[in-house]
């Protein structure tokens, strides 16, 4: 079974593969190949983050000033546009939509998703939301939040609510899609030999995800709907003022987004699992654990929601219920901490780049999850509910947790993907210059917070000053640090040494096939003998 | 508990302790950062450990090691215990933030976009301007005229949303003279940023000082009356005998029987919603659609003063009086009596 080829210096544009099996733009926008589903997602989710980040890089630098430097018009749009984008165009799409789409039928032994239509349709849903989204941008923004909160959104506001609200209301239904096309895909086209127990960890873990998305994200729908509802026909849902309930607004919001949180940091656990275990030549220690702690994050994430409106008049024994659930939802969470670190014990440890990746995923999202529990205990939420704790505490399981974790799984991937090696030393050195600059930008919003600055204030009093200017010097060294990647990958795409099939010696059946792989994958329908991250044979044999 | 560690409060880039509540929330944050410290460093002490013991060397095999089941029951169960100690710790604080002691001194609080006005029971007024005396529990009642906000006071540790239509409240004990922070804290337009302002602590002294101006137009009571003239509501709420609509005097947090046959006590948030709706909720007896809607009549603060008229006709019952028709005889409050969650 181990037949492993290290780097074979094989011409990649010779052999025939999804990429140069078609060629003209015709072929890429009708295409239902997976694989170039894939890529076009991948240009989409990339083109979308620059803009989410040309967004941040601003809002930081009007922070430079406790006056603020832009108007607070213009504050207002930055970091709404900033949250809308990054979390409905980046974040939720981005490890599914591309690392998903892509590996998930390779690595179960499938020739493409269940619905290859449907998921070229889920792209086209997706560009247009996106383009709902760059129009209410382009049109003078929105200034709500990303949240939307009612009655601002629905009554008050006087930027473009609806058109934004309605891209996010679309690009709902392309998640929908992903997640229902993931589910269905692995009860239905799993190879023969491909058990349950033998999935890698990254199939359970969008697995897991496309059920959040499938039951989550309706409620979003819903409320989006009834939100344009209340705005246009002026009917009283949210609005006290004509008879609505605001608090109606924030449950039904939370209840998909609480679950939308896990949908965007499950499939980064997913590659974290899958890199840790190749880089130290190991199983993945606790498998089931880590299984089923993805189907426990699914399950629990929908119970945790009102933890969001601990100071919005629920009742106590609502804030009590919502307390401890949200405490048990970081025991799965800390389980897979657990056992990341436990596969590197008395394994074979190489400090490739998806690893130095990983290193940082789990640091990070240590500190992300740990400060979540500030969050679920009632009264430290109190003191820091809105301010810049919340906000240096989800950037650090979001960005620091699944930025770092899609980095980490393209640069793990990469050279199946495209067939090429990107530069070692380059990629080694943006890994260790975007984890300082993450550092430096949001480590010191815990401290901020504690002493009570308000988020999403274009001014601040002047004793808060010197925080700021360190976020705000951090997130431009993590910028530079997010656009390194960009110049050297594709740099690669046309100078890269040829990869070879394997040049990782990874287990799966994704570096079993060709690089790039062809259009249907496998040449006939693998037969899965082995459990996943059987390490342990392939040392043995000398690989 | 908390005297024995000043110097914590010493620490700079911390804020101040102010209030009574503080400090007991300080030291749950501080078990929490210990906690999350020693966990952070467990965790990154075996990454960097392992990743250096068990680097990649020539001949060294890695060893294969399915995983423990004792192992996965421990960091499950044990962090677990660490976070139900968080849990209770913190539910028995919020616990007591939500239940403001008899004596507390009342003050009200009108969110608008973008300003605080603040309504003393003496008629003084402010906006973004709060004055409290050291010492003595106080207890905000707060109303939004528009959209939410949030009143958060930092060096206090105490924060509450203040949501259209209907009433928040949040109390402290301020305990350090001096001048804080007071900021909103729920993205509420525009000019968010500017609906701050600031709270001064004074000594019982200097705040009785403070307080002697009183309103120019008497207190909040007398303020409420004079509205209460001027509405018309007189003409029907009679004093002292059954007019068309329920007798006031001895209303306020007495239990009242509705016509639907469920009893609820005249709380503030009862008195707003009969005010500004009164058809919500018809006593017991009475006919709807006899008091207009004062809805966009009135404003909070306008609503604020006339529940301070009614709240002052229940400490002045004359002995001779019976109590109004619509209360029944004991204070306390019956089974079965519906209350709103503060």
């Amino acid at each position: 079974m181990a037949t492993i080829a290290h780097g074979e210096p094989e011409a990649a544009t010779q052999t025939v593969n999804y990429l140069n099996v078609e060629h003209g733009w015709k072929s890429w926008l009708l295409t239902t190949d997976h694989k170039r589903i894939a890529i076009l997602y991948l240009i989409s989710i990339t083109l979308m983050f620059f803009v989410g980040g040309a967004f941040a890089a601003a809002f930081r630098i009007n922070l430079l000033e406790p006056q603020g430097v832009f108007s607070a018009e213009t504050y207002n749009r930055l970091f709404t546009m900033h949250g809308i984008v990054m979390v409905f165009f980046f974040l939720v799409p981005s490890i599914p939509a591309t690392l998903g789409n892509f590996f998930l039928p390779i690595m179960i032994g499938a020739k493409d998703l269940a619905f290859p239509r449907i998921n070229l349709l889920s792209w086209y849903v997706y560009i247009i939301g996106a383009a709902f989204a760059l129009f209410a941008i382009l049109r003078g923004g929105v200034d709500t939040g990303w949240t939307f909160y009612a009655p601002y959104s629905s009554t008050y506001s006087n930027s473009y609510v609806l058109a934004a609200a309605f891209g996010v209301f679309w690009a709902g239904f392309s998640s929908i899609l992903t997640g229902l096309n993931f589910v269905v895909t692995v009860h239905k086209m799993r190879a023969p030999g491909m058990t349950w127990s033998r999935l890698p960890l990254f199939v359970w873990a969008n697995y897991a995800t496309g059920l959040i998305q499938i039951l989550g994200t309706p409620v979003l729908a819903i409320t989006l709907l009834l939100l344009a509802f209340e705005h246009i026909a002026n009917v009283g849902i949210f609005d006290p003022n004509i008879g609505g309930d605001p608090i109606l607004f924030q449950h039904l919001f939370w209840f998909y987004s609480h679950p939308a949180v896990y949908i965007m940091i499950l499939p980064g656990m997913g590659v974290i699992s899958e890199i840790v275990a190749c880089f130290s030549r190991k199983r993945v220690f606790g498998y089931n654990f880590i299984a089923f702690s993805s189907m426990a994050i699914a399950v629990l994430s929908f119970v945790v929601w009102g933890h969001h409106m601990f100071i919005t008049g629920e009742s106590m024994y609502t804030s009590l219920a919502f307390s401890i659930l949200s405490f048990m939802v970081a025991v799965p969470s800390a389980i897979k901490v657990f056992n990341w670190t436990a596969t590197m014990y008395k394994g074979s440890i190489s400090f490739d780049t998806p690893m130095l990746y990983t290193f940082g995923f789990i640091g990070l999202f240590t500190i992300g999850g740990l400060t979540g529990l500030f969050l679920a205990s009632l009264a430290t939420d109190v003191a820091t509910h809105g301010t810049y704790f919340i906000v240096a505490h989800f950037h650090y399981v979001m960005v620091g947790g699944m930025v770092m974790a899609f980095l980490g799984g393209i640069h793990f991937w990469w050279p199946k993907m495209t067939g090429r090696l990107y530069s070692e030393p380059w990629s080694k050195f943006a890994a260790l210059i975007i984890f300082v600059g993450f550092n430096l930008t949001f480590f010191p919003q815990f401290i901020l917070g504690y002493m009570g600055m308000p988020r999403r204030y274009h001014a601040y009093p002047p004793e808060f000053q010197m925080l700021n200017v360190m976020s705000t010097a951090g997130s431009s060294v993590l910028g530079i640090g997010y656009l390194i990647p960009m110049i050297y990958l594709l740099w690669s795409l046309k100078h890269g040494a040829a990869a070879g099939n394997n040049p990782w010696g990874a287990t799966g059946l994704e570096w079993k096939i060709q690089s790039p792989p062809t259009t249907f994958n496998f040449d006939e329908t693998p037969v899965v003998t082995e459990e996943a991250y059987n390490y342990h044979e392939l040392e043995e044999n000398g690989g | 508990m908390w005297a024995s560690l000043p110097l914590l409060a010493d620490i700079p880039l911390f804020p101040e302790t102010a209030s009574a509540q503080a400090g007991p929330i300080d030291l749950l944050y501080w078990f929490e950062v210990v906690v999350s410290a020693v966990m952070t460093a467990l965790i990154f002490g075996c990454i960097v450990f392992f990743a250096w013991k068990y680097r990649r060397q020539q001949g060294v095999r890695p060893v294969h090691i399915e995983g423990s089941t004792k192992l996965e029951l421990t960091w499950s169960i044990l962090p677990f215990f660490v976070m139900l100690i968080m849990f209770a710790w913190g539910a028995q604080l919020y616990f007591a933030a939500q239940q403001p002691p008899n004596d507390a001194m009342e003050i009200f609080v009108t969110g608008k976009q973008w300003m605080w006005k603040i309504q003393y029971p003496d008629g003084n007024r402010e906006i973004n301007e709060l004055h409290v005396p050291v010492g003595q529990p106080v207890k905000l009642t707060m109303a939004s005229e528009d959209v939410i906000h949030s009143f958060s006071i930092p060096a206090f540790r105490v924060r509450h949303d203040v949501v259209p239509g209907h009433y928040d409240s949040l109390w402290f004990t301020a305990t350090k003279p001096g001048k804080y922070h007071l900021f909103c804290t729920e993205y509420c337009g525009n000019q968010h940023a500017n609906m701050t302002g600031w709270v001064y602590v004074l000594d019982q002294r200097a705040y009785a000082k403070w307080a002697s101006g009183g309103g120019a137009q008497g207190t909040l009571a007398e303020q409420g009356e004079a509205l209460f003239q001027r509405l018309g509501c007189a003409t029907c709420h009679l004093l002292d005998q059954q007019g068309r609509c329920p007798i006031l005097r001895g209303l306020y947090n007495k239990p009242v029987q509705l016509a639907d046959g469920r009893t609820i006590l005249a709380d503030d948030a009862y008195l707003r919603e009969s005010i500004l709706d009164p058809n919500a909720k018809i006593v017991s007896g009475f006919t709807p659609n006899v008091m207009p809607n004062f809805k966009g009549q009135v404003s909070e603060e306008n609503v604020i003063q006339l529940i301070a008229y009614i709240k002052s006709l229940s400490s002045q019952v004359p002995a001779s009086q019976p109590g109004p028709a619509v209360a029944a005889p004991t204070a306390a409050a019956p089974k079965g009596i519906v209350r709103r969650p503060q």
